[in-house]
């Protein structure tokens, strides 16, 4: 009942003019966004954070947030009508979306999908109103070892089941941490990896790092090689109302998406390509017909889609009531709020009841909001998928340069992104996967002061994190994640053989 | 065959990254567990990166059948002509920004990045550079007030 009166004033929060007017813009942006090939959450994020420095925190994260649900709005569109994966989480839609589309059933596609977002996010923001207070009272009793365990498993989560080589992913992770050691050591003063430059003393720049990683390492490798679009696609709004018979036959794959969704949103460290693949290859699994599968089947929309709406909600919780992000975009987020001056951890929803129960409800007004534009929108956004590459990247190149120059007010934090830029292009071009660099790069400061607190108390006593039993509970899951990908590699790596859910996701992506 | 050198250099980078940091990382103090210094976090990172190198070097040499499902998403060599654009146009802004103010950095960088594809001729990267200068002006400038001037002479 608590709940529901927070939820009370939640609304009242998100409905007020200025927290609605920022939530409407970074829900269009992030739909705009995720549209437009070539860039997502993650470069949106980081492009408009600096915007967010002068406003108010709780327009700020209702903004971000927006964005982030807006993307995935908009992803599934580019990847329905124009088979064009340009988001990996997107990539398993366009299977059967694409099919779809070319039956001349691409609408009712995509009408089907906005209906499975919706429900799927609905259902995720009443697991985050009832799980997240619950989560919280368990967090209270947590100490540094506890902390210290729960991020060793999201990191290592994150980094070996996102995409690509769970080795790679580890080292990626690595660097993150390493980077996260640059500049002054809070506890001692010391300088750290400074290489005698005195802007290195505050450490690296969120912001630039991410926009080198994600904006110009992006650009680097995708310039001339960008493949130009061109589609003919003519949409009524009529088309987009499925019928019963479809509403029915997507019912049952959206319910076992969402589950798939809120089940991986809750594990920290999973990435949402990895859920969507896993809701996609479950719908295969339980069809009666599973040889029909990419011709065009209803659930082979329904249930990737509903299953990225409800991780994305679900995403929300261990970021705000641990203060440990899953993925990168949430660790952006919160690298947000902690610039507000706002730790997320167990003490957010009492102390800054505005901002969770804000948000929230924000989720739910911004999902309407969605529902309500992208039908009238649609054939907007058909015409914005055809913006041509060659004059979005210098555009983004400009946004992003002023971007990271306001963020200090400096032009030192440009010299960032072209390193990070570089860097991350010459990673990319080895295959490595770089957003965990951006996790580890976050969660760095916190793992190496909860590390250092568990073994000041326990006088050097690496046994403190198996005494405790959670944190013992959280080393054993690593433990066992660590195993099992071994096992698996090895066993990959003697038959040659591979396994479906990466196989796929690699032909996609 | 391209495969197994990737992940040779992806290895050889994180050997040499991680070597190098804790080198590094022996000059700040170390300390004990009980009561650590600076050094010891870093240290355990970079020597915790070696050794994932050498692992994934180790794997490559063992992994001989190429294009198994290993590798990420895959990546063409990068445009030459289109990462030197964008390069120069970073470049361009930081000079132009510390030695001539908003607008020609502006100016710089977009024209610069445009010149980088293949399929814009020296017109169009002209008239994004305009369109966006305006967009700085009108909303970087006047807005949102970038503590940048417009023009200036001399950092």
């Amino acid at each position: 009942m608590q709940s529901l009166n927070d939820l009370w004033f939640g609304f009242g929060v998100a409905l007020q003019g200025n927290n609605l007017m920022w939530s409407l813009f970074g829900v269009l942006i992030g739909n705009l966004i995720g549209v437009l090939p070539g860039m997502g959450a993650l470069s949106a994020i980081s492009i408009l954070l600096p915007l967010t420095y002068a406003m108010h925190p709780v327009p700020a994260i209702l903004m971000l947030a927006g964005i982030f649900y807006g993307s995935q709005y908009g992803g599934a569109i580019g990847a329905i009508l124009l088979n064009l994966p340009s988001h990996p989480p997107h990539a398993v839609t366009c299977l059967d979306g694409y099919p779809m589309t070319r039956a001349g059933k691409g609408g009712t596609a995509l009408g089907i999908t906005m209906i499975c977002s919706f429900f799927a996010a609905s259902v995720g923001i009443i697991v985050m109103i009832f799980a997240s207070p619950l989560l919280t009272a368990i967090a209270f009793k947590f100490g540094p070892a506890e902390i210290f365990s729960i991020m060793l498993l999201g990191l290592l989560a994150g980094s070996t089941m996102s995409r690509g080589s769970p080795l790679k992913g580890v080292a990626m992770t690595l660097f993150g941490l390493l980077c996260g050691t640059v500049g002054t050591d809070v506890n001692s003063g010391a300088m750290r990896f400074n290489f005698g430059i005195p802007e290195l003393s505050d450490g690296l720049e969120l912001v630039a790092l991410a926009m080198g990683l994600f904006g110009l390492a992006d650009f680097i490798l995708n310039v001339n090689h960008m493949k130009i679009i061109s589609a003919n696609t003519k949409l009524r709004i009529r088309d987009m109302r499925p019928s019963w018979a479809e509403m029915k036959e997507a019912f049952w794959p959206m319910v076992r998406g969402t589950g798939v969704g809120t089940l991986f949103g809750a594990m920290p460290g999973t990435g949402p390509t990895i859920t969507t693949f896993v809701a996609y290859a479950l719908e295969r699994k339980v069809s009666k017909t599973p040889e029909a599968f990419g011709t065009g089947m209803i659930a082979g929309v329904a249930a990737p889609e509903a299953s990225a709406h409800s991780k994305t909600q679900v995403d929300f919780i261990p970021t705000m009531s641990l203060g440990i992000p899953g993925d990168a975009v949430m660790a952006l987020i919160m690298g947000a709020l902690v610039i507000q001056g706002i730790q997320p951890g167990p003490q957010l929803i009492s102390e800054h009841p505005d901002i969770f129960w804000g948000l929230i409800a924000s989720f739910w007004v911004g999902n309407v909001i969605l529902m309500v534009l992208n039908v009238p929108l649609i054939g907007v956004w058909v015409k914005m998928l055809q913006v041509p590459y060659r004059y979005l990247f210098p555009s983004a190149m400009f946004f992003i340069a002023v971007g990271v120059f306001s963020t200090q007010n400096s032009l030192f934090q440009i010299w960032e992104v072209l390193v990070f830029g570089l860097l991350g292009a010459f990673l990319m071009s080895l295959d490595f996967s770089v957003a965990p660099i951006l996790l580890g790069f976050v969660l760095g400061p916190m793992v190496e002061e909860n590390f250092r607190r568990a073994l000041l108390l326990s006088r050097g006593d690496m046994m403190v994190f198996l005494q405790r039993p959670i944190s013992a509970t959280f080393v054993v899951i690593s433990a066992a994640l660590v195993l099992a990908i071994s096992w698996s590699t090895l066993r990959r790596g003697r038959k040659g053989s591979s396994k479906i859910v990466p196989a796929t996701a690699e032909q996609a992506a | 065959m391209m495969k197994l050198n990737k992940d040779y250099y992806g290895g050889a980078f994180m050997v040499i990254v991680g070597v190098s940091a804790a080198y590094v990382a022996t000059d700040y103090k170390i300390g004990t567990l009980a009561r650590m210094g600076p050094g010891f976090f870093p240290c355990a990172i970079g020597c915790l990166m070696a050794l994932v190198g050498l692992m994934m070097a180790f794997s490559a040499r063992f992994d001989s059948s190429p294009g198994t499902a290993t590798s990420g998403h895959k990546h063409e060599i990068p445009d030459l002509r289109g990462s030197i654009c964008l390069i120069l146009g970073v470049l361009a802004f930081i000079g132009c920004g510390t030695y001539l103010g908003l607008l020609p950095a502006t100016f710089a960088i977009v024209f610069i990045s445009a010149l980088g594809d293949r399929n814009n001729n020296l017109k169009q990267s002209l008239m994004l550079a305009v369109v966006m200068s305006l967009v700085a002006v009108v909303i970087f400038w006047w807005a949102l007030q970038i503590q940048l001037p417009l023009f200036k002479w001399g950092a």
